[in-house]
């Protein structure tokens, strides 16, 4: 038996062994990505099994990302046009919405979104396959679950969610225009030339994109560390789906402030 | 009996859950060509103990060998090599539930064969009759019952012909008249295709109709191999408790515990 602890000496041993639990699932975490890494040629040449995930992961996220990309242009360009009204100078509202979406909402909210819809999702059937032993089913059949299951999921992430980004970014542009010039009268001809002569294609356009691609990869492992770590019961996966939301949107707006810092400075 | 070549062969074997030693020391082989049933309670690592030969559970210590290959020591790509060889129902039976039962037979053919979808076509309708579910074959797993689905998981475990077969508690939740034709099933797989079966049941009276080989574990230890003949003829002990279904005797009907006397002490 063990001498009884004082309550720091207990406190002291909580912390430290969740630190070396965190950095055990860091390092998992890593592994499964290079695995992934690994796989990527597998999945490339598997264009039956990326397809569905491009429809799963994309097609079926596009609904809500165009909807949200309509509204977020409409409310950019409105509070946009109530501050730029004052010093005369709402023509300038197309740059301001397009720069907006491009530099920071486009991505940020695609990512948040689509970790919701389509991360989520990921987390739920990989912890459910794993619950009714169908990985190991796999596994059994000598089918290799990183390339049949994971990477596909993987490269479909990075495949569609700049491409949704890039949807949502029209859309809002779209719901700018709407706004701004069929509502509140803002010149046509100035809310274009203005957008384009603001906006610049390395600066906005490739970073936003850098953006989301990252964005892309951060959700992506995060969804599929969670479900094939997730405990395989029904609670377990129900916490492991709502640990990917959290996790990927706190991580996607972390590495949105580290990239801005690195990009816009 | 007679000396039948050796295909699985387990020395030492020891492995746990968390605190729980679920085998401690295990030793056995498994012959060639053969039906082997390992027996045992509810509980006893029956299942695991087909996880740890295929090389999904890595033991604490020991080795298991198949056709002379240390399996635990396999790269990643020859232990999938070897699985080609396996096919295992699972207890659950673990159909892939996106798609029908067709298309889940026919998988592992699609997968690891280039036959042209006709001859896939003919060898999955084969299979399908072999297990008397050819009439199901459009419908999803969700709707079929466990003893249905367990029935296509055995159609899709045969599908590569392999060479060794894992049954996993095959005749659970099924009727007396599947049953037997389970039974004949696989009698006749394992004598025509020349396979090695290695079956995990309860089943006292369908083991002892097929299996030719059987071994007995208990609390982590194997109690008792032999052929049937063997094991018959014990009139006390753990098998006699075990083939005979008796309530009381060596083998606990409880999972390991506390002392009764001790668990009553309310808080
Ligand atoms: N994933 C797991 N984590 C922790 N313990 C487990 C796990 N799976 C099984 N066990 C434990 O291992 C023991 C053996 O399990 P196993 O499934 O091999 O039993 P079994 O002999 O197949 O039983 P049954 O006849 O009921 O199928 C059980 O007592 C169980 O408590
Ligand atoms: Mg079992």
């Amino acid at each position: 038996m063990s001498r009884p602890l004082s309550g720091a000496q207990t406190l002291l041993q909580g912390l430290g062994a969740t630190l070396l639990d965190k950095l055990a699932a860091f390092g998992r975490g890593f592994l499964l990505m290079l695995s992934l890494v690994v796989a990527m040629p597998a999945a490339v040449l598997r264009v039956d099994l990326l397809f569905k995930q491009v429809y799963v992961t994309g097609v079926l996220s596009l609904p809500i990302i165009l909807t949200a990309g309509l509204f977020v242009g409409m409310v950019l360009s409105l509070q946009g046009y109530n501050i730029l009204v004052d010093f005369n100078a709402e023509e300038a509202v197309g740059s301001m919405t397009a720069l907006s979406l491009l530099r920071e909402l486009g991505p940020v909210v695609g990512a948040l979104l689509f970790a919701g819809r389509a991360g989520s999702a990921m987390t739920a059937e990989i912890g459910l396959m794993r619950s009714t032993e169908q990985i190991s089913a796999l596994e059994m059949m000598a089918i290799d679950p990183i390339k049949f299951v994971y990477a596909p999921r993987f490269l479909a992430a990075i495949i569609t969610l700049p491409l949704l980004i890039i949807m949502f970014n029209a859309l809002g542009v779209f719901g700018g225009y709407l706004v701004s010039v069929s509502w509140l009268g803002v010149d046509a001809g100035a809310f274009w030339s203005q957008m384009t002569s603001q906006v610049d294609w390395n600066e906005d356009v490739v970073n936003g994109m850098i953006k989301s691609v990252v964005f892309a990869v951060l959700v992506a492992i995060i969804a599929l560390f969670q479900g094939v770590n997730a405990i395989p019961t029904s609670e377990g996966v129900s916490s492991a789906t709502t640990r990917t939301v959290v996790h990927s949107s706190l991580g996607i707006l972390g590495f949105d402030f580290i990239l801005t810092s690195i990009m816009f400075n | 009996m007679e000396q039948a070549e050796t295909l699985i062969e387990i020395k030492n074997l020891t492995f746990s859950r968390g605190e729980r030693k679920i085998f401690d020391d295990i030793t056995l082989s498994i012959p060639k060509g053969k039906v082997t049933a390992i027996m045992g309670p509810s509980g006893s690592g029956k299942t695991t103990l087909l996880k740890l030969i295929a090389g999904q559970l890595k033991p604490d210590s020991g080795d298991v060998f198949i056709e002379g290959l240390h399996v635990h020591g396999l790269s990643r790509k020859k232990i999938y090599q070897l699985r080609r060889k396996m096919g295992m129902l699972f207890q659950s039976g673990a159909l892939l539930t996106d798609l029908n039962v067709f298309d889940n037979v026919a998988f592992p053919l699609r997968e690891h064969t280039k036959l042209p979808e006709e001859i896939i076509y003919a060898l999955v309708l084969m299979k399908l009759q072999a297990v008397g579910l050819r009439g199901a074959k459009t419908l999803m797993p969700s709707e079929l019952s466990g003893g249905m689905s367990r029935r296509v998981a055995l159609a899709r475990g045969i599908a590569l012909d392999p060479e060794m077969i894992f049954y996993d508690e095959p005749f659970v939740g099924q009727d007396p008249i599947t049953k037997g034709v389970l039974v004949k099933l696989i009698q006749t797989l394992n004598d025509s295709l020349g396979l090695t079966s290695v079956l995990v049941s309860h089943d006292v009276d369908e083991v002892l109709e097929i299996a030719d080989y059987i071994c007995v574990i208990s609390e982590g230890k194997l109690i008792a191999e032999g052929s049937k003949e063997v094991l018959l003829q014990e009139s006390t002990g753990y098998v006699h408790q075990f083939l005979n279904g008796l309530p009381d005797g060596p083998v606990p009907f409880h999972f390991s515990k506390a002392p009764y006397s001790e668990d009553l002490k309310y808080g």
